[in-house]
């Protein structure tokens, strides 16, 4: 793993490592959720944690952020064993939570003030900073109207904004879009960016493969509360690289029409893609008219054939065995639409 | 010095959100007035001998106006989850209780004052000896106010807080020498008595208003700090194992 080799101050603290994990474990009644957990996130690095509902992540991170106790493991945060006391490093972290904890009878200027003075911060400047973050995440308007009566994308940048409102230096994100419209989702995808961009250290957990893809530089996969691997997109996109997939839309899909295109194109994986589809891989490129042809003479009705790039998806189901479709009724769950956008 | 921007700030809007919202205002002034005229009624006696039901509705005010408040708005923030953003917050579990519990204390003396108040109405008041009233009201507001928050952190639902509310609130008016002496209690119930902190505050505003206190006023000061001490301690220990699990 990259974290392994960054560099050692000569008091052993990591230099360039903003949060340190090992060996954390987490134990409720018979349940383990969390397993052996190793991870080091670098200063600046925004950090997917990804695996589908119940894996273990916000037990993970309620660990880290001092909401929950470890039962094994140690915690370090920008080098402060938190391990014992896990008060020693809030001032340092901001933490927006799976569902808003603001107050709904203040409003959303109050939110952010009332937030800002438990993080110490005088009158002036925490009016000022409330001011700012409203401006900046399009709530000025609604600055004095009433928490309880934002719409649920409001609501979620508020919470954002909330954890944000002291400037710190390491930002945990629990779930940011679940439940929000597509349009809301991308907002606040591009608000996390800003603020990567802005060299904050971000971890965020996520079930959205595709919103962990297109936002993270290093993603670890946690299932049933083991981490079964950590690597930098790019790394985990390798193996697909030179893999070629064509998708077809058909009039059927069933058991023989696979049969017969596996044994027309050998060297293809070839398998059905749910109702009407068939999806074609090869580590070569794959010739889409003899398989059209070929289909057409089962008589198969081809509407499309497309070749698609493969997916962060792809590399989460062949490393966790979770198959795509568990992870997309935990989507369904979650709310409508947010990560696919 | 940033702590207290933080307990401050967390004072002020549990008293704006909570403590001075018309209901609880009028529950806090209403209540102790409905105690003093029903004791007040059911006594019999002439408006000189009101001074004589104040150590009773003083206690009665104190002890309600601090768990009914307390006990709710906790176990609500819980529910709703705003208690997890101050548990996020770089402040000590310790002062960030005090902070969320010195409203109900404020709350809990305002209430013991309105009987007083309207006393001063009717009876004369310049025997009492307020030095030793004061700090009883007090300390009475401080162990009762830690009491509710022992019930919330105890619970997981708001109904669960006032029904448990209600097992302590009952028996300690009846068992702490308000209405019948201790000494007149059935022997096997006289212990639990004991194990009131209503009772040693009751016992020091009898002495305060004129009537005659049955325990030395340095134990019955003492096991109120001790009461106070306790509760909070075990709310705390609560809040580490229930809350933070």
């Amino acid at each position: 793993m990259a974290a392994s080799t960054t560099s050692r101050s000569t008091t052993g603290l990591d230099l360039d490592i903003a949060i340190r994990v090992e060996g954390l474990s987490k134990l409720y009644g018979d349940v383990q959720a969390v397993d052996g957990v190793d991870f080091a996130v670098r200063r600046g690095e925004l950090f997917g944690f990804l695996g589908p509902n119940g894996a273990g992540k916000t037990s993970t991170l309620n660990m880290l952020t001092g909401l929950a106790r470890l039962d094994a493991g140690t915690i370090s945060i920008d080098g402060i064993d938190c391990t014992r006391n896990p008060k020693a490093a809030q001032h340092l972290i901001g933490v927006v939570p799976d569902e808003s904890n603001l107050y709904p009878e203040l409003t959303g200027f109050e939110n952010l003030c009332f937030c800002a003075a438990l993080y110490g911060m005088r009158r002036r400047e925490r009016e000022a900073r409330a001011r700012e973050l409203l401006a900046q995440f399009g709530l000025a308007e609604a600055a004095d109207r009433g928490f309880g009566g934002y719409s649920r994308g409001m609501k979620r940048k508020l919470t954002i904004a909330a954890g944000i409102i002291h400037d710190p230096p390491i930002l945990f994100l629990d779930e940011p879009t679940t439940g929000i419209d597509v349009a809301g989702a991308r907002q606040i995808r591009q608000l996390i960016a800003g603020l990567h961009d802005a060299g904050t250290t971000i971890f965020l957990t996520t079930h959205y493969i595709e919103e962990a893809e297109r936002l993270c530089e290093r993603i670890a996969f946690i299932v049933r509360g083991r981490i079964v691997r950590t690597d930098a997109v790019a790394e985990l996109m390798q193996p697909t690289r030179d893999r070629h997939v064509l998708l077809f839309a058909v009039s059927s899909s069933d058991a023989g029409i696979v049969e017969a295109l596996a044994e027309a194109c050998p060297g293809c994986r070839v398998a059905g893609a749910g109702p009407g589809r068939i999806r074609v891989e090869a580590d070569a490129p794959i010739l889409i008219a003899p398989l059209v042809r070929l289909l057409e003479e089962h008589g198969v009705e081809v509407t499309e054939a497309r070749q698609v790039r493969p997916s962060l998806e792809d590399v989460f189901v062949e490393v966790t065995g979770i198959e795509a479709g568990a992870m997309q009724k935990d989507k369904e769950k979650g709310g409508k639409g947010g990560g696919a956008a | 010095m940033k702590q207290w921007i933080a307990f401050w700030t967390i004072l002020g809007k549990d008293t704006r959100s909570y403590y001075l919202k018309p209901p609880n205002i009028s529950w806090g002034l209403l209540f102790p007035l409905a105690w003093t005229g029903m004791f007040f009624i059911r006594s019999g006696s002439g408006l000189g001998d009101i001074v004589s039901l104040l150590p009773g509705v003083v206690t009665v005010a104190i002890l309600f106006g601090t768990t009914s408040v307390l006990a709710v708005t906790v176990t609500f923030e819980k529910k709703g989850r705003t208690f997890e953003r101050l548990l996020l917050a770089p402040i000590s579990l310790e002062l960030l209780m005090l902070a969320k519990t010195s409203g109900a204390i404020l709350f809990g003396i305002a209430n013991a004052a309105v009987p007083v108040v309207m006393a001063a109405f009717f009876a004369d008041l310049s025997h009492v000896a307020w030095g030793i009233a004061v700090p009883a009201v007090v300390l009475m507001a401080i162990a009762s106010t830690f009491l509710g928050l022992f019930i919330a952190v105890s619970v997981s639902e708001v109904f669960e807080a006032q029904t448990f509310s209600n097992f302590f609130r009952f028996p300690m008016i009846f068992l702490c020498g308000l209405f019948f002496p201790i000494a007149k209690l059935p022997i096997v119930v006289r212990p639990l008595s004991y194990l009131f902190p209503v009772t040693y505050g009751a016992d020091v505003l009898h002495a305060a208003f004129g009537a005659e206190n049955t325990m030395p006023l340095g134990l019955d000061f003492a096991l109120l700090g001790v009461f106070c001490a306790v509760l909070f301690a075990l709310s705390l220990h609560n809040i580490r194992r229930r809350w933070i699990a």
